[in-house]
């Protein structure tokens, strides 16, 4: 939780926005982030970001749930309470594939949406500052983190080189908090 | 990296001359403005039969099951036919968000969206039947395998039905994530241009806070991919099982190994054929045939007549092994199911499955709306008749010709079913307002490689040689 200032340059086409990633990363300003109305692939990429573990996640989750189903399956038919159906064994593998693979898809798709969901911070109730309100609709936006080091208009200018369409500097909270949408923040009626 | 280019001689997916801005309006609007006098009509309607469902259910519940028409010979009626009918509408919207999706099939972007509704609503539908075909429904809850007084008593996991319970509630619950972590960035769209302080704090809740960093969208991507990849066999997984609550089961005409494939293939069917019947209505109403265009009518009529001609195949084996395996028994099913007292539901099903959507093989009827809207009708007519004619014309004569019966449905059964499309339709409408029904960033992400106008620019690139355009292919990206 911190109220930083930032230096935001506004982009209406991805092909500017990749050069001037690269210009930004490779100027030494702090990039804070990069925002955009939909995913642009090689984005990530071009930003540092390495390759997410979510699969991975996933994996461990759906063999959390093989493990549970066959688990469970197995001990109440074979000790808690051995039944015998048309004369099959106890423990009829074939007769439990089908809860068994339904178990694993459900506790790999709740595991990893949830888990989506704590990486990503997001949940309702939950508000983080918009740079521009047309970041979900047509603009990528940039914001680069102003110190004391740098100065403002160093910054924009070399933003409005690298093609921004629109720029500005803003006060604003850098992490997420709970709020209302409706509601400006107090940080925000200055 | 994303392809940048692809051949204008692929029909665009978005038509007219749009802006990324241009089509979060065009979906966006709806949302925005008040409901023409249309949507307020159905939408009325839709709660009238949603209420008489409740009237007919509750009046099933408190007098109990013998108000229906099933008896001790047809056990299963109306209700187990809705079930099938209503899960297997599903399907196509699993079929277009997951399995398309992995096969990169562009055009699916258009129509997931409420395709996937369509799924969440049918599975609601669905899923009432067997809950009220218990009779006791006080006692539904003994399904689920808790720790109980009685022992405690487990159900029995070898069980086709309870394999039904695990199958339809993962089915609903991964298809309901899986349509919603695609909306959560739509709604923050609709968040973030909402002028009103009510839509500004509603869109904030359902958004989740959503911004959209790149870091948020690579996670996206691989959410999406994953549960794509489960929900693929878990599609196919659901009707297998749905099929197996009769294959498993000793009945001349039940009890066939075919079952799976056909019934997966029919559920796609009529799945695809309502997708078609709500989408042409709502691409009209709500001014979206630029993004669902006559192409995409047409992709789906594809499917239609594929999946229509697989299951007019199953229906001939079925007829053929009656009589290659010499089962007087299964040849009494079929014989029965031909030429009985139901022959009309038999030849219902084959009119409207097996010949009617033949004439998709012609890319003029493929094209055409209203031939497509009228075939959409028809070929889920004949999915309902398919499914009345497995299960009721394989009990109503049973080994005993002492029990032979006929059953026809009481009016509660009726409006149980009339009930389950008031549901439907109620929950339609109110997705039609309230959601983006085309997934707006999906679209912007295809938008430069499809959209019409875009299209127009390759003409250049088309021109070049291949060696020429790998060339500069390879140097621009390195």
């Amino acid at each position: 939780m911190a109220i930083k200032k930032f230096a935001v340059a506004c982009f209406d086409d991805e092909e500017v926005l990749f050069p001037a990633v690269k210009k930004v990363r490779n100027s030494g300003y702090k990039l804070h982030d990069v925002y955009t109305p939909f995913p642009v692939h090689g984005l990530d990429h071009a930003l540092g970001h390495k390759e997410t573990d979510l699969h991975v996640a996933g994996f461990i989750y759906g063999i959390t749930g093989t493990a549970t189903a066959l688990g469970f399956m197995g001990w109440i038919f074979t000790s808690d309470w051995p039944m015998v159906f048309g004369g099959k064994p106890h423990f009829s593998l074939p007769a439990f594939i089908p809860i068994t693979f339904e178990l694993t898809v459900l506790f790999a798709a709740v595991g990893m949406v949830l888990t989506f969901c704590y990486l990503n911070q997001i949940m309702p109730g939950v508000k983080k500052h918009v740079f521009h309100p047309r970041q979900t609709d047509d603009l990528f936006v940039m914001a680069i983190e102003l110190n004391d080091h740098v100065s403002e208009q160093e910054v924009i200018d070399f933003l409005k080189s690298t093609g921004a369409v629109e720029t500005n500097v803003q006060v604003a909270e850098s992490d997420w908090w709970y709020g209302r949408w409706d509601q400006e923040e107090e940080y925000q009626k200055a | 990296m994303h392809l940048k280019y692809e051949s204008f001689v692929r029909e665009p997916l978005v038509d007219g001359d749009k802006t990324y801005h241009q089509v979060t309006e065009d979906i966006v609007r709806p949302i925005e403005q008040k409901p023409g006098r249309m949507w307020y009509v159905g939408f009325f309607f839709s709660i009238l039969l949603l209420l008489f469902g409740v009237f007919s259910v509750f009046w099933e519940v408190y007098y109990g099951i013998g108000v229906w028409g099933i008896n001790r010979t047809v056990g299963w009626g109306w209700d187990i036919t809705n079930f099938v009918w209503w899960v297997g509408i599903g399907h196509a919207g699993t079929l277009i968000s997951a399995i398309l999706l992995l096969f990169r099939q562009g055009w699916r972007t258009g129509v997931n969206r409420a395709a996937e509704a369509m799924t969440i609503f049918a599975v609601m539908c669905a899923g009432q039947f067997p809950i009220f075909h218990m009779g006791r429904v006080w006692d539904g809850f003994f399904v689920l395998p808790y720790p109980n007084t009685r022992g405690p008593l487990w159900p029995n996991f070898n069980s086709a039905l309870l394999w039904d319970v695990f199958a339809i509630s993962t089915y609903f619950t991964v298809s309901l994530l899986f349509w919603y972590s695609g909306l959560i960035p739509d709604f923050a769209t609709v968040r973030d241009r909402a002028k009103t302080k009510l839509r500004k704090r509603l869109y904030g809740l359902a958004s989740f806070g959503w911004t959209g960093t790149a870091k948020n969208w690579q996670r996206h991507e691989a959410l999406s991919l994953v549960l794509a990849g489960l929900s693929t066999p878990l599609v196919l997984s659901v009707h297998t099982i749905v099929s197996f609550d009769f294959a498993t089961s000793v009945i001349p005409g039940w009890h066939t190994t075919i079952f799976p494939p056909y019934f997966v293939a029919g559920a796609i069917f009529s799945g695809f054929a309502m997708v078609q019947t709500l989408l042409i209505i709502c691409r009209r109403i709500m001014g979206l045939e630029d993004y669902i265009t006559v192409g995409h009518i047409e992709a789906m009529n594809k499917v239609i007549v594929l999946t229509g001609s697989i299951v007019g195949v199953a229906y001939l084996t079925e007829l053929f092994m009656a009589w290659y395996s010499q089962v007087i028994y299964e040849q009494a099913a079929f014989h029965w199911r031909i030429m009985g007292p139901y022959w009309w539901s038999y030849w219902a099903m084959m009119t409207c499955n097996v010949v009617s959507p033949q004439l998709f093989w012609f890319k003029k009827l493929r094209r055409n709306i209203p031939f497509t809207f009228i075939m959409s009708i028809v070929v889920n007519i004949g999915m309902w008749f398919e499914r009345f004619v497995i299960i009721v014309t394989s009990l109503y004569r049973d080994y005993l010709p002492g029990s032979w019966t006929y059953y026809s449905p009481t009016w509660p059964e009726v409006g149980f079913y009339l009930g389950t499309f008031g549901l439907f339709f109620t929950c339609f409408f109110l997705f039609a307002k309230y959601f983006p029904v085309i997934a707006i960033a999906e679209i912007k992400f295809v938008l430069k490689t499809s959209g019409e106008s875009y299209k127009k620019k390759m003409m250049a690139i088309e021109e070049k040689s291949t060696e020429q355009f790998a060339r500069e292919q390879a140097e621009a990206h390195h």
